[in-house]
C-alpha cells in the first residue's frame, strides 16, 4: 500500500484547506493537501458575493466591533463569541494578504479594495471581484501553493518537498494511536488504490453536507466527509440543527434547481415580488430588526444612494428571514409559476449596469434557463446552502477535542451561531484556515514522538466491502431516498412528527447502505465512491435530525413549526453530537455556552440584548457594564 | 494527477478515436468561404495591378494609388510628384502594393484566416490538421510575421493617401457616385487600419498603468472598439477596395458612363 | 417534454476503448451532464465523468460533445434535435483515465513553470493602490475556471503531441499576460513567454477563444498583446536601437 509521511495532512482543498496548508508549510511543516476533486475545483468557487472584512475602505465608520456585532446578531447570539471576535479582527489582514499573493479585487476610486453591501452587514464590507469572488480566492490560494512549491524547488530541487497536493483522493478514515490522531486512510479515485498518510496532525476542511438534500446549491463533494470523519475519530459536532437555506436558488429548469443566485443581486438593487407584484419583504420584518430596516418602498429605494440617512431595504435581511418569507409566500399561493418568487433586477438597473455588476448571474440564467435577467425577472426559491454546525473546535487554534485533529471552514462549528451572514464564509475560511494551520504546526512542534498508525486493516475492509458484494442495494437509490427524506422532513420548516419520521427512515437507510453493492472495477468508479460517501451522509443526517428534534425553539437556520418562537433559555444551550463506539449511532447532549466576555457584551445596547438573553444573563451584563 | 504510483503504458494514452473529427456541423463551410474570398481578391489584385486604366479625373483606382512614377498621368500623381522619375515603366501599383499587401498578409486576423483556409492548420476547431510537423511562428519565414507593426505604419500612410484621393474627388465631383464609393472605401480602410492589434498595442496596450496616461488610455479604448470588429473591417475593406478599384477602372474604360458616375 | 435520446459515449480504461450506444430519457430543461448522471443511476453505475458545481463555475465537466469541447453542465439538451445521436467523448489532447475522465496533469505541470506574482519588495499587504482601469485587463483573465478546453482544442498540442514540452498553451498565456499587465508585478515575462513557454507556436487561429466557456478573449486580449510585447523586446529594431541609445545616455 502506498504510504506517505507528513507533519500535517489537510483534508480538503477549498479556501480553508489551502489557507491551512499554506500556513503549515510557511511554519516549516511538511504538508499534504488531500482533496476529492482536481486542485482548484473546490466548492469555494461557488461563493459569489465576497469576503466580509471591516477594512473601512468604503465607509470609514466600519471596524471590527461593528462587524462583530453584525455577526452575533446574524447568528442570533448563539455564536461562539471568541470565534466571532477573532474573525472580525483578523479578516482585513487575511484579505490584504491575498492581494500580496496576486488577487485582484475590484477597486474604489482611491485605488483601495472596493467593498459592497450585503445582507446583515451594517456597512459596505464585502471585498469582491464582480460576482466571482470565491473563484478569485481559490485561484489566489492555489497560486500561492504553487509559489511555495516554486520556492521549494529552488531550495531543495523538489517542488513537492514541503507541500504536495493529492488530488482526486478521498479519505475514508482517520487513523489513531490511542487517543491521538496518527494519520489518514483513503483511496485514489483515479485508480481505486489505497493510500495511507502517517501524520500526527490532520486538519479537516471538507466543507458541508448539502448533498443530503435534493434542492441544494452544493456540489457532489458536499457529503459531510469531515463531519463524519471527526465523529468516527471521537470528536464532537455542535449546532448541527442549524442549516442555512439560501433564500435565492434557481427553481427552474428542474435540473438546475437549487443553484445559487447571489445575494449581490439584492445588494445591488434587486427586489423580491410575489405573483401579485407586491414587494412582500416589507411584511416580514421581524421584531428584533424593526428599527434597522426600511418600512416603505420609498425609503428602501433611497437607501441605495444614501445609506447614511435611510434604513436598508428588507430584501437585505439575514438569509434565514428572507428564506422563510419566500417559503411562506409560496405556501400562501402567491408564488411564481414554477414554485418560487420573482427576483427582479431588470426594472431596477440599466441592462449594461446589470451585465457589468452581475456578469456570472447574467451568464448563468442565459445559459441554463434561457432567461435574460436584464429584461425579465428571475424565479427563485430557498436552497440548502450551508451548515452552521460542525466540529467543535478551540477558537484560537482550531483544535478539536481529539489530540491532533483540527478543523476549519464550514466543517467547523460555532463561528456563525444559528445563521451565517453572507460574506462571512470566505473570511471565515481565511481566518480560521490560517489559525488551524498554525495550530496544527504548533501541535506537531510540541510532540515528543510521532504516533503510530493503527486500524489499517479495518479501514481497508470497510472501503472494499461495496465492491465485494453482488446484487445488493443500488447506492444511487439509497442516496435519492435520503435526499428526499431530509428535504421533505428536516428541511426549512420542521415539525416534531416529521423529524421523528425522518429518523426512522434514516435507520432503515443505514441498513440498506450497509448492503450497497457497486459493480465495475476500482478505477474511477462513481458508484463505488457514492457507496462509501453514503456512510458519511447518513451519520451527518442523523446528527441534523436528532439535534433538530431536541431544540424546541425557532432560531436562525432552525425553524420549528411547533415551536415558532425564539427562547432565551435555549440560546445558551448548544447541542453536541457524538458517535457511539462502533460508529453506528449518534447521541446528542446539551452543553452550556460560556458567557460573553465583559468588553464584548458591552458593545451591545441593553435594549437589543433583552430580545435574546435571560434575566440572569442580563444581570451579568449590567454588572459587566458597571465595572467598565 | 500528482500521483506517484506507476502507470501502465495503456493508461498514458489518449482516446484512440480514428476519425479526424466527430463534429457533425458544417465546419468546412467557413474555411471554404474564406478560401474563396481570399482567392478572388488575389486574382483580382493581379489583374488590377497590370491593368492600365487606373485614372479618370478626379478618380484614381485605389490599387494604383499613390501613383509615384512619371508614367502616371499628371492628375494621378500624389501632390503632383513623381519621385520615381521616368526610368520606371512598370505598372505603378507594383511600387506600393507591397505595403498594404504586407499589412494584410501579416495582420493577426488574416493570419487566422489563411492559416485555417489555405494551410488547414487547423481547418476548423477540433478538426485534425493534415501536417505531420508544426512549429508555428517560431522560425523563418513565419517569424517575420512579427514585423506587422512596420506594415501598420506604412498602412497609415496608404490609408491617408486613399482618404486624400477621396477628398480630392469630393472637391472636384461631389455628386459623383465614384466619389462616394471612394469615401466609403477610405472610411473602411481607416477603420481596418486603426483597429489593428499593433495599433492597439502602440496606443496604450504596452502600458501597465492606464490611469497614469489618460489620453493614451482613451485612444486605446477607441482602438479596442474597432479592434473588436477587426474581422468585419478586414472583410468589408477587402471588398470595398476591390469594388472601388473596379468601379474607377470601369469608369476609366468608359464601361460605366452615366452622368453622375 | 420528455423523450428518449440516443447517446454514443466513449467507454474504456486508458486509450483503448470504444463508442457505446445508449438510449436514455431526457426531461425538459436538462443538460448533457444530467443525462450522463441518469445513465449512471439507471444503466451504467460505473460510467466515469468528472463534475462538481453543475453551474459552469468550476470547469470540471469538460468533454467533447459531437466533436466540440463543451462543459457538460452548460450544454442544454434543447440545442439538439430529438432524433439526433449525441456523441460524447473525453478530451482528446490528454490521456484517458477512464471513460470521460482524462489525466490533465499536463496543465498543472505547466502552471508550475510560470513564475508566480512577484511584487516589489517594499510594498506591504494593505498598501496596494491600484485603479480599476489598471486591473481590469488582468481581471478578465482571472475569470478562467481552468476547464482546460482551450488547452484541449489548441491544435499545437492536440495534433502534435511532440510540441507539449515546448508549449504551455492558451491557459498559461493568459496567466502570463495577467501577470505581465499587473500594475505591481516586476518579473520579466516577455522573453520567457517566447523562449520558455512557446508563445511563438501559436498561429492565432483562435480556437481557444471559440471554446472558452467564460468568453475570455484569449487571443485578442492576451496572446496578441503578449506577442506585441515580445516584439518590443525581441524583434523591433527601432525599439532595440532606442533602448541602446537610451542606455548609453544613462
Amino acid at each position: 500500500m502506498e504510504r506517505h509521511e507528513y507533519d500535517v495532512v489537510v483534508i480538503g482543498a477549498g479556501g480553508a484547506g489551502l489557507r491551512a496548508a499554506i500556513e503549515a508549510r510557511q511554519q516549516g511543516k511538511r504538508t499534504a493537501i488531500v482533496c476529492k476533486s482536481l486542485f482548484g475545483k473546490a466548492h469555494t468557487v461557488m461563493a459569489e458575493g465576497g469576503a466580509a472584512a471591516a477594512m473601512g475602505n468604503v465607509n470609514s465608520s466600519d471596524n471590527w466591533m461593528v462587524h462583530f456585532r453584525d455577526t452575533m446578531r446574524g447568528g442570533k447570539f448563539l455564536n461562539n463569541w471568541r470565534m466571532a471576535e477573532v474573525h472580525a479582527k483578523e479578516a482585513p489582514d487575511r484579505v490584504w494578504e491575498l492581494e500580496a499573493w496576486g488577487a485582484l479585487f475590484d477597486r474604489t476610486k482611491d485605488g483601495k479594495i472596493s467593498q459592497r453591501n450585503f445582507g446583515g452587514h451594517e456597512y459596505p464590507r464585502l471585498a469582491h471581484v464582480g460576482d466571482r469572488t470565491g473563484l478569485e480566492l481559490i485561484r489566489t490560494l492555489q497560486q500561492r501553493v504553487v509559489a511555495l512549491q516554486q520556492e521549494d524547488e529552488k531550495l531543495h530541487g523538489d517542488p513537492e518537498a514541503y507541500i504536495k497536493v493529492f488530488a482526486e483522493c478521498t479519505v475514508t478514515r482517520l487513523l489513531k494511536d490511542g487517543d491521538a490522531i496518527s494519520g489518514a486512510f483513503g483511496y485514489w479515485r483515479e485508480t481505486g488504490d489505497f493510500i495511507v498518510f502517517d501524520a500526527p496532525a490532520v486538519v479537516l476542511a471538507t466543507g458541508g453536507i448539502g448533498k443530503s438534500y435534493v434542492v441544494t446549491s452544493n456540489s457532489w463533494e458536499y457529503t459531510g466527509d469531515g463531519h463524519a470523519l471527526a465523529l468516527l475519530a471521537g470528536a464532537k459536532l455542535i449546532n448541527m440543527e442549524f442549516i442555512q437555506f439560501h433564500p435565492t436558488g434557481m427553481v427552474w429548469p428542474p435540473s438546475v434547481r437549487g443553484i445559487l443566485v447571489t445575494e449581490s443581486v439584492r445588494g445591488d438593487g434587486g427586489v423580491l415580488r410575489n405573483s401579485e407584484g407586491r414587494r412582500f419583504m416589507f411584511d416580514y420584518i421581524p421584531e428584533v430588526f424593526k428599527d434597522k430596516y426600511a418600512t416603505t418602498e420609498e425609503e428602501a429605494d433611497r437607501w441605495y444612494d444614501d445609506q447614511a440617512n435611510n434604513r436598508r431595504p428588507p430584501e437585505l435581511l439575514p438569509r434565514d428571514e428572507v428564506a422563510r418569507a419566500i417559503n411562506a409566500e409560496v405556501k400562501a399561493g402567491r408564488g411564481s409559476p414554477q414554485g418560487g418568487v420573482f427576483l427582479d433586477v431588470s426594472t431596477r438597473l440599466p441592462a449594461a449596469e446589470i451585465i457589468r455588476r452581475l456578469p456570472s448571474m447574467h451568464h448563468q440564467f442565459k445559459e441554463l434557463a434561457d432567461v435574460d435577467i436584464t429584461k425579465e425577472p428571475m424565479q427563485v426559491g430557498p436552497t440548502c446552502h450551508y451548515i452552521m454546525g460542525g466540529v467543535e473546535v478551540d477558537a484560537d487554534t482550531g483544535a478539536a477535542s481529539v489530540p491532533g485533529l483540527f478543523a476549519a471552514g464550514e466543517v467547523s462549528g460555532g463561528m456563525h451561531g444559528s445563521n451565517r451572514l453572507g460574506g462571512n464564509s470566505l473570511s471565515d475560511l481565511l481566518v480560521f484556515g490560517r489559525r488551524a494551520g498554525a495550530g496544527a504546526a504548533a501541535y506537531v512542534d510540541g510532540l515528543a514522538k510521532r504516533p503510530a498508525v493503527t486500524g489499517l486493516d479495518e479501514a481497508k475492509a470497510e472501503a472494499l466491502a461495496p465492491l465485494e458484494r453482488s446484487g445488493g442495494e443500488n447506492p444511487y437509490e439509497v442516496h435519492h431516498e435520503l435526499q428526499r427524506t431530509m428535504n421533505d422532513l428536516v428541511g426549512i420548516i420542521r415539525k416534531s412528527e416529521e423529524i421523528s419520521e425522518a429518523l426512522q427512515v434514516i435507520e432503515k437507510l443505514k441498513e440498506r447502505a450497509k448492503n450497497c453493492a457497486s459493480s465495475g472495477s476500482r478505477i474511477y468508479n462513481p458508484g463505488w465512491h457514492l457507496a462509501l460517501d453514503l456512510r458519511n451522509m447518513l451519520l451527518v443526517s442523523e446528527c441534523v435530525a436528532k439535534a433538530a428534534l431536541l431544540r424546541e425553539e425557532s432560531r436562525g437556520g432552525h425553524t420549528r413549526d411547533d415551536y415558532p418562537g425564539m427562547s432565551a433559555e435555549w440560546r445558551r444551550r448548544l447541542l453536541v453530537c457524538a458517535a457511539s463506539q462502533d460508529g453506528d449511532s449518534i447521541s446528542v447532549e446539551e452543553k452550556i455556552q460560556p458567557s460573553m466576555r465583559g468588553d464584548l457584551i458591552g458593545l451591545f445596547e441593553r435594549s437589543e440584548l433583552e430580545k435574546y438573553l435571560t434575566e440572569d444573563e442580563l444581570a451579568e451584563y449590567d454588572a459587566a457594564v458597571k465595572e467598565s | 494527477m500528482t500521483q506517484t504510483t506507476a502507470d501502465s503504458a495503456a493508461r498514458k494514452q489518449r482516446a484512440q478515436i480514428r476519425v479526424r473529427t466527430l463534429r457533425t456541423d458544417r465546419w468546412w463551410l467557413a474555411p471554404a468561404l474564406t478560401f474563396a474570398g481570399l482567392l478572388l481578391f488575389l486574382i483580382y489584385g493581379v489583374w488590377a495591378t497590370f491593368d492600365g486604366s487606373y485614372f479618370t479625373d478626379p478618380y484614381i483606382a485605389p490599387f494604383s494609388s499613390p501613383c509615384l512614377a512619371t508614367s502616371c498621368p499628371e492628375g494621378a500623381r500624389l501632390f503632383g510628384f513623381a519621385p520615381f522619375g521616368d526610368w520606371y515603366t512598370l505598372p505603378p501599383g507594383i511600387l506600393i502594393l507591397g505595403l498594404p499587401g504586407g499589412f494584410r498578409l501579416t495582420c493577426y486576423y488574416y493570419r487566422k484566416a489563411y492559416y485555417r483556409s489555405f494551410w488547414l492548420s487547423p481547418p476548423a476547431c477540433s478538426v485534425a490538421e493534415p501536417h505531420g510537423k508544426y512549429t508555428g511562428e517560431t522560425r523563418l519565414p513565419l517569424i517575420l510575421q512579427n514585423i506587422h507593426r512596420y506594415f501598420f505604419y506604412f498602412a497609415i500612410l496608404i490609408g491617408l493617401v486613399l482618404t486624400y484621393d477621396a477628398l480630392l474627388a469630393l472637391v472636384h465631383k461631389p455628386a459623383g457616385l465614384g466619389t462616394w464609393i471612394l469615401l466609403v472605401n477610405a472610411a473602411l480602410i481607416l477603420g481596418y487600419t486603426f483597429g489593428c492589434h499593433s495599433c492597439r498595442h502602440i496606443t496604450a496596450g504596452r502600458l501597465n498603468h492606464f490611469s497614469k496616461h489618460p489620453l493614451r488610455y482613451k485612444a486605446w479604448t477607441l482602438v479596442s472598439k474597432l479592434n473588436a470588429r477587426h474581422q468585419q473591417f478586414a472583410w468589408a475593406s477587402l471588398f470595398s477596395v476591390m469594388i472601388a478599384d473596379l468601379y474607377v477602372r470601369l469608369v476609366a474604360k468608359g464601361v460605366i458612363n452615366f452622368p453622375f458616375a | 417534454m420528455g423523450y428518449k435520446a440516443k447517446f454514443r459515449i466513449w467507454r474504456g480504461e486508458g486509450g483503448e476503448g470504444r463508442l457505446e450506444d445508449f438510449t436514455v430519457e431526457v426531461n425538459e430543461g436538462e443538460v448533457v451532464l444530467d443525462v450522463i448522471h441518469r445513465l449512471q443511476a439507471t444503466q451504467t453505475p460505473d460510467l466515469a465523468v468528472r463534475w462538481n458545481c453543475k453551474a459552469g463555475k468550476c470547469g470540471s465537466c469538460s468533454m467533447e460533445i459531437n466533436g466540440k469541447p463543451r462543459l457538460g453542465c452548460m450544454t442544454r439538451m434543447s440545442t439538439f434535435d430529438e432524433d439526433e445521436t449525441i456523441t460524447v467523448t473525453p478530451l482528446r489532447t490528454f490521456p484517458v483515465i477512464k471513460d470521460l475522465v482524462t489525466d490533465v496533469s499536463f496543465n498543472y505541470e505547466k502552471a508550475r513553470e510560470v513564475p508566480s506574482f512577484t511584487p516589489p519588495a517594499d510594498v506591504a499587504p494593505g498598501e496596494y493602490r491600484m485603479q480599476q482601469v489598471d486591473v481590469e485587463r488582468s481581471q478578465e483573465f482571472r475569470k478562467c475556471i481552468e476547464c482546460f478546453m482551450c488547452q484541449n482544442v489548441c491544435h499545437v498540442i492536440r495534433d502534435h503531441e511532440e510540441n507539449k514540452p515546448a508549449f504551455s498553451g492558451p491557459r498559461y498565456f493568459i496567466r502570463i499576460a495577467e501577470l505581465d499587465m499587473h500594475p505591481y508585478d516586476v518579473a520579466e515575462r516577455k522573453e520567457s513567454a517566447q523562449d520558455e513557454h512557446g508563445l511563438g507556436y501559436c498561429n492565432i487561429t483562435k480556437c481557444c477563444t471559440e471554446v472558452c466557456p467564460e468568453h475570455i478573449k484569449i487571443t485578442d486580449n492576451a496572446i496578441i498583446p503578449m506577442k506585441e510585447r515580445v516584439v518590443d523586446r525581441k524583434y523591433d529594431p527601432l525599439v532595440w536601437l532606442g533602448s541602446k541609445i537610451f542606455k548609453r545616455q544613462r
